[in-house]
């Protein structure tokens, strides 16, 4: 009785052993899981991420600036830089309180990080995100109010700081190397703006909304002293169209954005409606557009400047494909030729403003320039 | 009552004592197993840049050379649309891309086996397209629901010699067997093909209709009968080990990963250098095509040590 119970104790003693001792190393870790190979993939914490961002923003008055041009792993990216400083582009994007989880923050994530100084216009002051407030309504009627105020905030708080003046939707998405590339040929001192032309109403055409346009420094100078000396105002709600008219009154041209195949850039569509879409011979489209309209694959230039209606997984894919997907050693069809501002790399650039400057006046201007803009947000 | 104590604790210590030993044991063991298992035949990834960078020019052009691709595009009539988009985009970037189709459709070309069973169908495939590789080394096996970047499939494979047994894609596991999936392409070098057609001989074990009531599905039988001839499958990937071979769409694979955090959704999605996505529509395959071939951003520039040319007769790319 006394060793059965002895050595069935040893076994009992035994498996407990085991057991005890296999749980204490699984804790450790140290006995191997059958578990795949994880992949590198890091994912981060909230405060990583923030601090990311600081690194690659600075938010001040309401705006984003853009501290480094984003540069992708093993890439070349000398060209982008030097028309990166040399052209520098203000982006305002349209939205409103409602869309800012929607849809602004897709672009905030994605193609806004490209450009020098991004605003993202609203009907309410939001310091976090940050929007700026317009003392607008929000609603289709108001999106001409909303476009006038906005190109007086950027000239007003802005003027100074980018050479061109970028109007978008936050359902648009934007290829701003593209832009530089187009808009490195033309002088930011010239009074033209670009866009998707379309032909009726205006005589010289106007730009679509959605698709985006952009301004020169000069023609957003005249626009301003439009407004103020009356020969623009308010005309309708129709914004694109109500822009396109006052641009044609102040001597601004309508230019020609197509590239050197006479390819369109700007896009009042997504892709896919461009390149395999039919349009039925009845739809609006075909009377608006200025230029004869290509469908399938010559619609749309290799350097796309815009698409519209790009809801928030299309602006991810959109920058997948422009950004990251490539062919490996595969030589373009089409090769642009170098825009002729890239010649002269040596020159100064003009009206440069530097950041650290801009931290200087900061202090002593603020004050002054928010009563200013009190005021003349008042008068409109 | 003290010896049954004491037997317990003796029990005790050398029950762990045991389960230390046993462990080391597994761990030294399947370290070294899986470690080689991984290193020889589990995960491939392209050639190194740096690697890449201190070739000569007469291994470049060598390689340039072997490393060209014949495509066997498996149709069927049924997926015409998918057919006639395949023509139309992908394919005209392999060396020498033929269609294999169950029965002739009036509409497009295609190499008719008059088969209606899949694994009989590929066979013979298989075995056309290795009489008639002319001196093509390298094969990729998809069907037209597939879109594939056939440059970048010559980058995964660029370092590899194709008198080797290769057979390469999204690899799956079922049960014992890992086999390469077919929608996401499958890659096979010429020995490979080789083997394997040496293989179709084997009625038992590489039989051309399952004795089965069940179908095995082609993929499977596929990586049985590479097996036996001692292929394996090997999951390609890039230099981060993101998968290369993608069984879903880059819309699906991008929502996926747009839960948590969307602002990773591009950068967790897929690979700069993706080799292949399937179940896309024929409208979104030529947006691929666009999105690969075509857009980019201005001033962006890769300067790889190898160059490949756009496709004659084109204007998609």
């Amino acid at each position: 009785m006394k060793a059965l119970g002895a050595r069935s104790a040893f076994y009992v003693g035994f498996v407990v052993g085991t057991c005890t001792l296999y749980v204490l190393l699984r804790q450790v870790g140290f006995t191997r899981n059958v578990g795949s190979v994880e992949p590198e993939a890091h994912k981060k914490s909230p405060l990583e991420m923030v601090e990311e961002e600081n690194k690659n923003w600075k938010k001040e008055r309401l705006a984003l600036f853009n501290l480094n041009h984003p540069h992708h792993t093993g890439e070349d990216g000398t060209l982008a830089d030097a028309l990166y400083k040399r052209v520098r582009i203000l982006c305002w994007v349209m939205t409103g309180p409602n869309n800012l989880e929607k849809k602004a923050r897709h672009v905030k994530a994605t193609w806004s990080r490209h450009c020098n100084i991004v605003v993202f216009i609203s009907s309410v002051d939001d310091p976090d995100f940050p929007t700026v407030g317009l003392n607008t309504k929000e609603g289709r009627d108001q999106l001409y109010w909303k476009t006038i105020r906005a190109f007086h905030y950027v000239m007003d708080k802005h003027g100074d700081e980018a050479d061109w003046f970028l109007k978008a939707d936050d359902d648009t998405y934007v290829v701003v190397d593209n832009l530089r590339w187009i808009l490195a040929s033309h002088s930011p001192e010239d009074p033209v703006y670009f866009g998707r032309r379309f032909k009726p109403y205006v005589k010289q055409g106007y730009m679509s909304g959605g698709a985006g346009y952009v301004l020169s420094k000069e023609a957003l100078r005249r626009f301003v002293v439009g407004f103020r000396t009356k020969v623009c105002t308010h005309t309708s709600s129709v914004e694109d169209l109500a822009l396109g008219q006052c641009m044609e009154k102040i001597g601004v041209v309508a230019g020609d954005s197509r590239d050197t195949l006479e390819r369109e850039t700007f896009h009042p569509f997504v892709p896919e409606s461009h390149l395999t879409g039919t349009f039925p011979k009845t739809f609006w489209y075909w009377n608006y557009c200025y230029y004869p309209i290509v469908q399938g694959p010559q619609c749309c230039s290799d350097l796309a400047v815009s698409f519209h209606y790009v809801d928030a997984s299309h602006m991810y894919l959109l920058e997948y494909y422009t950004y990251h997907l490539r062919a490996f050693g595969y030589k373009y069809r089409y090769q642009p030729p170098e825009p002729s501002v890239i010649q002269d790399l040596n020159a100064p650039a003009p009206d440069k403003v530097e950041i650290g400057d801009i931290e200087e006046k900061l202090g002593a201007e603020e004050q002054e320039g928010e009563k200013k803009s009190l005021e003349h947000n008042e008068k409109l | 009552m003290m010896s049954e104590g004491s037997s317990f604790m003796k029990g005790m210590i050398l029950g762990g004592i045991f389960c230390l030993v046993m462990s080391f044991f597994e761990t030294f063991n399947s370290g070294t197993h899986s470690e080689g298992h991984e290193h020889l035949h589990h995960h491939l990834k392209p050639v190194s840049k740096d690697e890449l960078e201190k070739l000569s020019e007469s291994q470049m052009s060598d390689w340039t050379l072997q490393v060209r691709v014949y495509c066997l595009i498996m149709v069927t009539p049924k997926l015409l649309v998918h057919w006639a988009t395949a023509n139309d985009t992908w394919s005209k970037h392999c060396d020498k891309s033929v269609f294999y189709t169950s029965e002739s459709s009036k509409a497009l070309e295609a190499v008719d086996l008059q088969e209606q069973d899949e694994w009989a169908r590929l066979r013979k495939a298989i075995k056309h397209a290795y009489e008639n590789a002319g001196d093509l080394r390298w094969f990729f096996v998809a069907r037209p629901t597939t879109f594939a970047i056939i440059e970048n499939l010559k980058y995964l494979v660029l370092d590899k010699d194709p008198s080797q047994p290769f057979y390469i894609g999204h690899t799956e596991k079922s049960g014992e067997l890992d086999y390469v999936e077919y929608d996401s392409g499958i890659v096979l070098s010429y020995e490979a093909m080789r083997r394997l057609i040496g293989m179709f001989k084997d009625e038992d074990r590489c039989p051309e209709r399952g004795h089965a009531l069940w179908k095995t599905p082609e993929e499977k039988q596929l990586a049985t009968c590479l097996k036996y001839s001692g292929v394996f499958a090997e999951n390609g990937e890039d230099a981060q080990g993101k998968g290369l071979f993608n069984k879903k769409s880059v819309s699906s694979l991008i929502s996926d990963n747009m839960g948590q955090n969307p602002a990773d959704a591009v950068e967790a999605c897929c690979s700069d250098m993706a080799i292949t996505f399937a179940g896309m529509s024929p409208s979104q395959m030529q947006v691929l095509m666009y999105g690969v071939y075509r857009l980019r951003p201005y001033g962006h520039d890769f300067h790889d040590s190898l160059t490949f040319l756009p496709p004659k007769d084109s204007d998609n790319d």
